[in-house]
């Protein structure tokens, strides 16, 4: 095994656990997006059938697929290698060949079957009549089929019990796997941090020579920019705002742009703010306010960001893709509080939650 | 038993270098463990905690050479929190402090201060190598202090560091009396480099091997220094990016020519494919490769370029090869021995990467295989079954399915039986990692078979604490297990609490081992250190036995409990 990666997974259980009616809200927004844009179709964990961007492990920033991970950690149990079925390689036989549930069964069947001769006979139990594919996707939404979940109960009927994957510890275990991976995973695949942006990086001449490194001043931080193949998503937090979000930097080409994205992230969660500071009183008539002149130090907030060497910057200085190649997070300060931070070098630490 | 005066067994003792070697010749008898530790000039500590400097220098006083490494191996993936350990500097201050003449460094995995390398670049006035290999904590103003003080320095290796790149003026720090460089390589460097300053250093040091830019050296100057340095053997590219049509291509072509004594070419951190012909003079007598940072060459022009390199016996590339060019590898490598495949999308769809059929062609076509890093797709047990059965001679076989629970590709079976193979043919294989679904059996065939093996990598594997005990059981020769995401438990980890001492470390994270186990372990156990890492921010971590622990490393020492841990660190 060799080389790493780390992810925000950790971050997000516990998101989950201390607040759990944001979590629903977040859940609401994010399947009225799902449905429109096909850029987040790519990054949900689902079956379909062969030739479909299948399930891989791939890092998706957008919250979505932690609170999928979460709800669906049974769900998504082995079809990570039901996927091997789907898969259109030459060597594949046809889907219906495999009965998708053999897959589920195999290794935890009996570890007395395992001899020096290949196993022929799959399984019978957990046969699943006559399914293409198409009738088993397992879409992480509130909506998976039937007989999946049937399938999944059967499946946790066999299983030992293991506890979950890596710092779930806030997630009520249960019988759930614990050898999925569903989703992105702390460490793997096994890589250094030198070797993890390579495609995305290799485009861009005055991309920064060694990509996505953590900044290592920022101790105990799990990485803030998860590229994803073609999306480069960074974490943004803003002053007052408890949760942060994270935002898409190459679905941008402009300052202009982003400034647009960070009003729109924050005005609904600034004004919620407000109002639960206000003892929860929901004013009908309080207005959400736009959040603008982030960009020149006009209005109520600026917009900073922490560099691939750890120092805080003013946004704006430098073009947009020599921007793109450095930055690693973004904040929303109170431009009031600008002068009693320290921008620049700043060797101590984390940026303050 | 003592029939030679000391001389003479000092003079026999010198023919032995190897660590393992001189370790046991000490053990013989009083007089012989004597004799070889005064002579004794190079040192390898594989874990720093487990011995401290004051002991290393009383027991070696004519130590010319060491090496340390700090952090578990699994630091490199982000499982090990940042200030977690392996600091040189408790080390530079004692060998300062005594009349040890240090000659040489190199680390691994430690957290070296700008102040460490500046202490370290006054204290020895022989100091001649340098090498730093996956370390972090410093700057350019450290590599700037040794390049200024250190007089006959030999060898500046930087191999994959976290280097806080101040902007270069540090290579303007060589002296002009500096001639004695042999090897300078500083690819991880992020920063412009002083350009003229690399010429000069390079006209001045006529006995120049090794070089390896960083992406800031432009192709022209490339071109200037292999014209002033056609002696060079390794060779690193900055970036490689021309215009084919110009002046300068057509020079650095020609310089190319010149080389004649490069055998070993990396770099390519930046690369305009068409410009690769350039390089074609000097394939023919590589013997090492190493485009794995080139995600920009694929296709036709890389398979061209190997098709050149007919002696090569080290390749490192990237999947982008794709199956048809291993076959193209296989086909033209005949003296290949060791093959590291790396991902170049590690989260993407993966449709240019490899599979089981490339792996299967270069063991047909490269016998001489002994070394594999081979990121895939997918696998089958048959084509380890195959792989096995050509390449009998693996040394090191890691094998790293982007999916870690992917069956078979083909039966859907989980791939025991193909690592089986594996550790049946190859008796001599020291290192092992595994991926894909595996369950205990993976585990019987491991301790039945792996007689040599020394270090192990195991994650999302195994069915229960069987698996884990078949392996400390059989492995007798076991140093390094590291474990993640597996259901391994107390029982496993209590069953032989002596095999620890045999062992250099073992690290579990994820698995089911508890906080009372380890407790245990720690009670029984006072030669080993136990440590529980928890980074995880918990607001309640509660002191329950029974909680599960998410990290734990442990690891033998004779100095007892590292007075440096983290306060997330709490040792047992």
């Amino acid at each position: 095994m060799e080389s790493g990666c780390s992810k925000n997974v950790e971050a997000c259980p516990q998101l989950l656990d201390l607040i759990p009616q944001q979590r629903r809200w977040h859940m609401k927004r994010e399947d009225e997006r799902r449905h429109g844009s096909s850029e987040e179709k790519k990054l949900e964990l689902r079956l379909g059938p062969p030739g479909e961007d299948n399930w891989s492990i791939k890092i998706d920033a957008t919250k979505s697929n932690n609170k999928e991970r979460d709800e669906s950690l049974l769900s998504l149990g082995y079809f990570p290698s039901m996927n091997s079925n789907a898969k259109q390689t030459h060597t594949f036989p046809t889907p219906e060949d495999h009965p998708v549930g053999s897959v589920l069964s195999s290794p935890w069947a009996n570890t007395q079957q395992h001899n020096h001769q290949q196993q022929t006979k799959p399984p019978s139990f957990l046969q699943f009549s006559s399914t293409a594919p198409q009738t088993l996707p397992v879409i992480a939404k509130e909506s998976s089929q039937p007989c999946c979940t049937k399938a999944v109960d059967l499946h946790n009927a066999e299983k030992t019990a293991f506890s979950l994957p890596p710092a779930n510890t806030s997630v009520p275990p249960n019988s759930s796997q614990k050898r999925t991976a569903p989703g992105p995973v702390v460490g793997w695949p096994p890589i250094r941090s030198f070797r993890k942006n390579l495609a995305s990086s290799s485009s861009s001449k005055l991309a920064s020579e060694s990509p996505s490194v953590v900044p290592h001043k920022v101790a105990n931080e799990k990485a803030a920019t998860e590229p994803t193949g073609k999306g480069l998503f960074v974490k943004i937090n803003m002053d007052g705002v408890p949760i942060g979000r994270k935002v898409d930097l190459r679905a941008y080409d402009s300052y202009e742009k982003l400034s647009t994205a960070v009003d729109e992230l924050f005005r609904g969660l600034l004004a919620a703010q407000r109002d639960s500071c206000a003892g929860g009183i929901v004013s009908k008539q309080e207005e959400e306010k736009v959040i603008t002149g982030v960009l020149d130090g006009s209005g109520e907030y600026t917009l900073v960001y922490e560099d691939n060497e750890g120092d805080r910057m003013l946004v704006g200085d430098v073009p947009w893709h020599m921007f793109v190649s450095t930055v690693k997070r973004l904040r929303v300060l109170k431009s009031s509080e600008l002068s009693a931070l320290s921008l620049g070098s700043s060797k101590q630490g984390k940026m303050p939650a | 038993m003592n029939y030679f005066p000391d001389e003479v067994l000092e003079h026999v003792f010198d023919f032995i270098s190897s660590h393992k070697d001189r370790n046991s010749v000490s053990l013989v008898c009083k007089s012989w463990y004597k004799i070889e530790r005064f002579s004794r000039q190079r040192v390898f500590i594989g874990n720093c905690y487990s011995i401290s400097p004051d002991r290393l220098i009383a027991r070696f006083p004519g130590l010319k050479s060491l090496t340390l490494k700090g952090k578990p191996h699994f630091a490199d993936f982000n499982l090990v929190p940042h200030d977690w350990g392996g600091f040189l500097d408790p080390w530079i201050r004692a060998l300062a402090k005594s009349r040890i003449g240090l000659e040489e460094l190199r680390l691994k995995r430690m957290v070296v201060s700008d102040e460490s390398l500046e202490l370290l670049s006054k204290s020895f006035l022989n100091f001649k190598s340098l090498v730093l290999v996956s370390c972090e904590g410093f700057t350019t103003d450290g590599i700037a202090a040794i390049a200024a003080n250190c007089r006959f320095l030999r060898e500046l290796d930087l191999q994959e560091n976290e280097v806080d790149d101040h902007r270069g003026h540090w290579l303007s720090c060589f002296p002009e009396s500096c001639t004695s460089l042999v090897s300078l390589n500083f690819a991880c460097l992020k920063g412009e480099i002083n350009l003229g300053a690399l010429e000069r250093l390079v006209v001045r040091s006529p006995n120049l091997k090794s070089l390896r830019l960083n992406r800031a050296v432009p192709l022209d100057t490339l071109q200037k220094i292999l014209m002033r340095a056609p002696q060079v053997v390794d060779l690193g590219t900055g970036s490689y990016v021309h215009d084919p049509s110009s002046e300068v291509y057509n020079k650095l072509k020609s310089a190319f020519q010149r080389c004649k004594s490069i055998r070993s070419l990396s770099g390519f951190l930046e690369v305009a494919p068409r410009c690769m012909s350039a390089i074609y003079p000097i394939c023919t007598n590589l013997t090492f490769l190493n485009l794995s940072y080139a995600p920009g060459l694929h296709g036709n022009e890389l398979t061209k370029l190997i098709q050149h390199c007919r002696k090569l016996q080290r390749l490192w590339i990237l999947d982008c090869i794709g199956d048809k060019g291993l076959g193209v590898v296989a086909s033209t490598c005949k003296e290949l021995q060791e093959l590291r495949v790396f991902p170049s999308d590690p989260y993407g769809a993966g449709n240019a990467a490899v599979t089981e059929e490339g792996l299967v062609l270069i063991s047909a076509g490269c016998t001489k295989l002994n070394s594999l890093l081979y990121f895939c797709q997918q696998m089958t047990n048959a084509a380890l079954i195959t792989v096995a059965k050509n390449c009998p001679n693996f040394i090191r076989f890691r094998l790293c399915i982007l999916d870690p629970i992917k069956p078979d590709a083909v039966t859907n079976q989980p791939l025991d039986e193909g690592f089986g193979a594996i550790v049946q043919s190859c008796k001599g294989l020291k290192r092992l990692s595994l991926s894909g679904l595996l369950t205990d059996q993976v585990f019987l065939y491991i301790g039945m078979y792996a007689e040599q093996l020394e270090m192990l990598s195991i994650a999302f594997a195994g069915d229960s604490d069987k698996g884990m005990l078949y392996v400390l059981n059989g492995c007798k020769k076991l140093r390094k297990l590291e474990i993640r995401d597996c259901p391994f438990g107390n029982a496993a980890l209590l069953e032989d609490v002596g095999k620890y001492e045999t062992m250099r470390s073992l690290w579990m994270s994820s698995c089911e081992v508890t906080l009372g186990g380890c407790k245990t372990l720690a009670e029984k156990m006072p030669s080993l250190s136990v440590e529980i890492i928890n980074d995880t921010d918990q607001m309640e971590f509660s002191l329950d036995d029974r909680q599960k622990v998410e990290k734990m490393y442990l690891y033998r020492t004779l100095v007892g409990h590292r007075e440096d841990a983290p306060e997330f660190v709490w040792i047992l």
